[in-house]
């Protein structure tokens, strides 16, 4: 667990995130957390993972692979979601201006460590 | 909600797996509820993707609803699962009789008429007849082959949907207006309804089958979904949901509270890009649909 943790807090430091998780995405349940006060992990995580099996379904209706990296985007922030191995999926919640692309590429390699 | 459609819709939401999906739209189309009919067409097509019945029969609510484009993509898929189907060969004999090109209607009804026996197609076989005698262009239509799995594709282009009377010939310009212009705006671009109900555009995957309708029967549900993930999380109004693929890249946003846009491209195209797209294709969206308000 305390590895997950040490992952997660890597992507936390990118500017404007306000938390990450690690969430199986099957059932929407936290693995691991590292958020700022005011944020609901349990909330973060059914949410997202719901949101990211519909995509998923949507995807694969297209005829498209399954999703790497998957971006809501909303007036006053976004939620951006990588799948990982075991089929969790590492989660951030950023700020509005918050560096997204960098946030990105932290969560590819947040999940390529988690294994 | 009468009873057997009550029946059926709880049997249905009771176990989404089952087939009941093909009798409770077959009943809805027929009490002329074409919106809910063809909802629960498409999500039987999505979940039973190589059923030939299921695309015939969201063949049929098109037709219905008067958007012979789509009726035929689905008579044509039906086709390509089931080169014999009896409906699939009736509903494109009547489309290309409607469209002036009674010689390829009678192909289809004649071969519609090898596996069925029914007395309404010996009396369209009649009638098709005449027409081709009256154009004076009777071909030896027994030596005409079939249409061949594969050969059914290639028709696509040929029928002159502008040709087409009835419905179908006032909604089929409007909606080519739609995405006028834009790379996609017929297999790239697809507009929906708050139901997910499609309104205009189209999406193909990378083999060609036209998947709108699967993918649409999702879509309202992600936006669902996505309005109330970000307002939950105090995020305010949802802008926008994307997905990165290895092969493909996909947008969804709302061009107005009543509408849904997707949009996909192939993985050339970066997230970011897509996302500009996606705003004019949006622009475009709202002008039409405030054209046609």
């Amino acid at each position: 667990m305390t590895g997950y943790r040490e992952v997660l807090e890597r992507v936390s430091a990118v500017g404007g995130i306000r938390g990450t998780m690690l969430v199986a995405a099957a059932d929407g349940i936290v693995v691991a957390e590292s958020l700022m006060d005011g944020i609901d992990g349990r909330a973060v995580a059914a949410l997202t993972a719901s949101l990211v099996g519909r995509l998923r379904r949507t995807t694969a209706s297209a005829g498209l692979q399954a999703p790497t990296v998957m971006h809501l985007r909303a007036e006053n922030g976004s939620v951006l979601a990588v799948p990982a191995a075991g089929d969790l999926l590492i989660v951030a919640v950023t700020e509005r201006g918050a560096n997204l692309g960098l946030a990105r590429l932290e969560m590819l390699d947040a999940a390529r460590q988690v294994a | 909600m009468s009873d057997p459609i009550r029946a059926m819709t709880a049997e249905l939401a009771a176990e989404p797996g089952s087939l009941v999906f093909l009798d409770l739209a077959e009943l809805l189309r027929r009490r002329g509820q074409l919106a809910a009919a063809l909802k629960v067409a498409a999500s039987g097509v999505a979940r039973y993707p190589t059923l030939a019945d299921a695309h015939d029969l969201r063949a049929r609510i098109h037709s219905d609803l008067g958007d012979s484009e789509a009726a035929f993509d689905a008579w044509m898929d039906a086709l390509e699962l089931d080169p014999s189907h009896v409906g699939a060969h009736k509903g494109l004999g009547f489309l290309y009789f409607r469209a002036h090109d009674p010689v390829r209607a009678l192909r289809h009804l004649e071969t519609a008429l090898t596996r069925s026996d029914d007395p309404g197609l010996h009396a369209a076989i009649a009638r098709v007849r005449a027409a081709v005698t009256e154009a004076d262009q009777a071909p030896p239509i027994d030596d005409e082959p079939p249409p061949a799995e594969g050969a059914v594709r290639a028709m696509a282009g040929d029928l002159p949907f502008s040709l087409v009377e009835g419905p179908a010939s006032s909604a089929t310009p409007s909606d080519s207006d739609l995405f006028a212009g834009f790379e996609g705006a017929r297999d790239g671009l697809l507009l929906l309804d708050a139901q997910g109900m499609r309104l205009g555009g189209g999406l193909r995957d990378a083999d060609g089958a036209d998947v709108a309708d699967a993918v649409a029967a999702h879509l309202a549900g992600v936006s669902r979904e996505a309005a109330r993930t970000a307002r939950l999380l105090e995020l305010g109004a949802w802008a926008s949901v994307s997905a990165e693929c290895g092969d493909g890249n996909l947008h969804l946003c709302a061009p107005t509270a009543e509408a849904v846009l997707l949009t996909v491209r192939d993985s050339s195209i970066p997230a970011g890009r897509l996302a500009l797209l996606a705003d004019r294709a949006a622009a475009a969206a709202r002008r039409w649909l405030g054209g046609t308000a």
